[in-house]
């Protein structure tokens, strides 16, 4: 038996994120690049530990192998503690038999042992596949001053995009008094992030009916909230005005990471007093050359530029050759882009080889149909061809030859 | 052979006196170079790489920054149960001074030697910069039969007094003597490998003869009944013996080749995470053949450059042929040229500094101009 924590956090990191195609072929979403030298997940590990919150649970089910690496043993977010620290819960054998992770609140009904043995008064449930910066504490805080069982994490959202969420109806003292899950009509702006705070003594015995309801789906934001709402308990929203994005989709990726690059986009990540903390090789300085031409840009270590590259983020260990242009676009960890390769509005995966003067992409102005615009997208581990041609929107699968191999 | 039997010893203070601008606030182990190291993540990678993992650090003086720089040693896999990283701090007893050769450092730490029951020892300073390959330093100590290897190299010896060395047959040292800058010299890198039995023994026997100078003990005396020989090291080397070559040697890393025979993939060099952000280059950033470490924010150009973590370069500032180092702020329109900068200077807009490459303008750490 563990020494009672006040706090600990599950996160939910079993999501798929089969919107991102081939991006998540082998990976689980939260373990997607971003940013340079992030992965997803160091977005809510890093607020749990600069929240104070050193005990969590990280749910895993779709493809764990990169992601379980990835997380060792939290040592990169100072998460390897011999009292709590971080623990991969991912689904196992009982005695009844073998079960998957239903949904998100079964998720952590299989776990309720995992959370008893720390004891703790509250549990912070999060999304394992948002990118954000947030003070669990302080919603911690807001949780007690209201004497909650459950604290939402609340974002006003622009009324044309209210649609896709979960909406909330507040009264003067935070308390919601109505619920709405995407609606076609949008009566209300105010979003759940996905983010929740929960006195666990609730949560508990409503995670044990939820789940001897045959007819629930064992999802937090269907079954287990509106239950909780109509059985009259306290639900809280606490409001989030920074920067947050669920990046579900090709292009929302795309435009999260180029947010890094506009300075009017409120997402500081330079702030020493809230690093967001990521596990990385060891690289040297990356080197640009003479005749290189970097703006607008962010490039990581290991990383050697002799081309031109703008308005773009390179990761890790990445090569742009001479002659090469690499324009509003994001190049993965290892990737080599050789001579003469132009890269535009894309994104090209972790080692991938974009041979000599391939295209991948294109600028929107370019195009004749703009309907027919989008990000190109190069999955892990591909080779694209001598002069090889990767059209706006397409997603490449499989090895491109080129034109010296047809 | 693998150096899981193979103790490690590291001197950081040795050369101290050679580069004193950067010393006096610390040790020559934990003076920044290429960016984002410290001259002791050199024999410390070099070590870890061949398997070693218990790895003694003899301090002298002004070893704070160079224990926050190793930390538990975590960074080099060091961090162990068994063994790992132990930083020894000198040892007086009540009327002995500090110890001021590396053979009255090494009786400092004869208690730590003594409870070590690896057979060899690999003794190493942090005033060379090298990516060797001890295992073959090992392999070619069997096979010779040697009772000492050294690692020398060849080319200009270094300004401050070195061991250089004539050989006889068969790698064999035959001669060795302290000389001064000496064209066309097989010197010293300072590494030396031998069975730690036998470096317990000669320095006993030396200390009780009064004697402190290891190079008497481990060299010249060494040379009348024991095996010497020399192992040649060929790839990149520079050492630390003045501002000059201390400033060569970081400008040599913009050359791809020197820095590919550095910094290999397959024998990386483990360094201090810092957490930065990625470096961002502003709208109107210029940067041509630099190295750029994350944290930096770039706003205006920058050539011939080695910039350290989370440096700020200012708007219409020009930065040519400096070493920048860790959270230094150079201001809007500032020019700079042949520029030592250490860590967190702040150099006001619109100023000018020059110096050359012969004489590069250092500035110390946290001054303000």
């Amino acid at each position: 038996m563990s020494r009672k924590h006040e706090c600990i956090a599950m996160l939910l990191a079993g999501g798929q994120g089969s919107r991102l195609g081939v991006l998540t072929k082998n990976i689980a979403k939260p373990a997607v690049p971003y940013g340079g030298k992030y992965r997803i997940i160091d977005f809510p590990l890093s607020n749990c530990v600069n929240s104070g919150i050193y005990t969590v649970g990280v749910l895993t089910q779709y493809q764990p192998l990169e992601l379980n690496d990835y997380i060792g043993n939290g040592h990169a977010w100072d998460l390897d503690r011999s009292d709590g620290g971080v623990h991969i819960l991912s689904p196992y054998q009982q005695i009844e038999g073998t079960e998957w992770y239903k949904g998100t609140a079964n998720a952590i009904y299989q776990n309720i042992n995992f959370i008893d043995r720390y004891d703790p008064d509250y549990v912070a449930v999060l999304s394992g596949d948002h990118i954000y910066k947030m003070d669990y504490s302080k919603m911690l805080a807001f949780h007690k001053e209201k004497d909650a069982a459950c604290t939402i994490a609340m974002l006003e959202v622009p009324w044309e995009e209210a649609s896709r969420f979960g909406l909330m109806f507040v009264n003067d003292d935070g308390e919601i008094t109505e619920f709405e899950e995407k609606p076609k009509n949008p009566r209300s702006n105010k979003a759940s992030m996905g983010v929740y705070m929960f006195t666990w003594k609730k949560l508990r015995q409503y995670l044990l009916d939820d789940e001897a309801n045959p007819d629930s789906g064992n999802d937090f934001g269907h079954d287990v909230i509106p239950a909780m709402h109509s059985a009259g308990e306290r639900l809280f929203a606490f409001p989030f005005d920074g920067y947050w994005k669920d990046v579900g989709t090709i292009d929302s990726l795309w435009e999260a990471n180029l947010d890094l690059l506009n300075p009017k986009v409120d997402l500081d990540l330079t702030d020493s007093s809230w690093k967001i903390y990521s596990k990385s090789n060891p690289a040297t300085p990356h080197y640009i050359s003479s005749g290189a031409k970097v703006q607008n840009s962010m490039i990581t270590e290991g990383c050697e530029v002799y081309g031109d590259v703008d308005f773009s983020v390179l990761f890790s260990g990445v090569t742009i050759e001479e002659n090469a242009v690499v324009r509003d676009s994001i190049i993965m960890p290892n990737a080599v882009i050789k001579s003469g390769a132009v890269i535009q509005y894309a994104i090209v995966a972790e080692n991938s080889v974009v041979e000599e003067n391939a295209a991948v992409g294109q600028r929107p102005e370019d195009m004749e149909n703009v309907e027919d615009w989008g990000v190109a997208v190069v999955g892990a581990g591909i080779k694209i061809g001598k002069g090889a041609v990767v059209a706006p929107k397409m997603m490449v699968e499989e090895d491109m030859k080129g034109e010296d191999e047809k | 052979m693998r150096g899981n039997n193979v103790l490690g010893i590291i001197f950081p203070n040795v050369g101290d006196e050679d580069l004193s601008e950067l010393t006096t606030l610390r040790s020559m182990g934990s003076v920044p170079f290429g960016g984002r190291y410290r001259l002791i993540d050199f024999p410390l990678s070099a070590m870890v790489e061949c398997g070693m993992s218990k790895i003694g650090i003899v301090t002298k003086s002004n070893y704070q920054s160079l224990m926050d720089h190793v930390g538990s040693g975590r960074a080099w896999d060091l961090s162990r149960k068994n063994g790992g990283l132990m930083i020894i701090p000198p040892f007086n007893t009540a009327g002995a001074g500090l110890h001021s050769t590396k053979l009255e450092a090494l009786s400092c730490a004869a208690d730590f030697l003594s409870h070590c029951d690896e057979e060899y020892i690999l003794l190493c300073d942090c005033n060379v910069v090298c990516n060797i390959d001890l295992e073959e330093v090992f392999d070619f100590h069997q096979k010779k039969g040697a009772d000492i290897t050294v690692v020398y190299t060849h080319g200009t010896s270094p300004e401050a007094k070195t061991l250089t060395f004539s050989f006889g047959e068969d790698d064999r040292i035959t001669g060795s003597r302290l000389a001064d800058e000496t064209d066309d010299a097989d010197f010293s890198t300072g590494i030396f490998f031998m069975r730690k039995a036998l470096l317990e023994r000669l320095a006993n026997n030396a200390l009780m003869m009064n004697e402190t100078s290891f190079e008497n003990v481990f060299v010249f005396e060494a040379l009348k009944n024991l095996k010497l020989f020399g192992y040649r090291y060929e790839g990149y080397f520079r050492a630390m013996d003045n501002l000059r070559s201390y400033f060569e040697a970081n400008m040599s890393l913009l050359d791809k080749d020197n820095r590919h025979s550095l910094f290999k993939s397959e024998k990386p060099v483990y360094t201090k995470n810092r957490d930065d952000v990625p470096a961002i280059y502003g709208l109107n950033a210029q940067v041509k053949n630099s190295l750029v470490t994350d944290g930096c924010v770039i706003e205006g150009t920058v050539e011939n450059c080695l910039l350290s973590h989370g440096v700020h370069i200012g708007k219409g500032a020009v930065v040519k042929n400096s070493i920048i180092m860790n959270n230094s702020y150079i201001g809007d329109g500032v020019k700079l040229d042949c520029v030592i900068a250490d860590k967190e200077v702040v150099i006001k807009p619109g100023k000018t500094l020059c110096g050359d490459p012969s004489y590069p303008v250092f500035i110390g750490k946290k001054i303000v101009i």
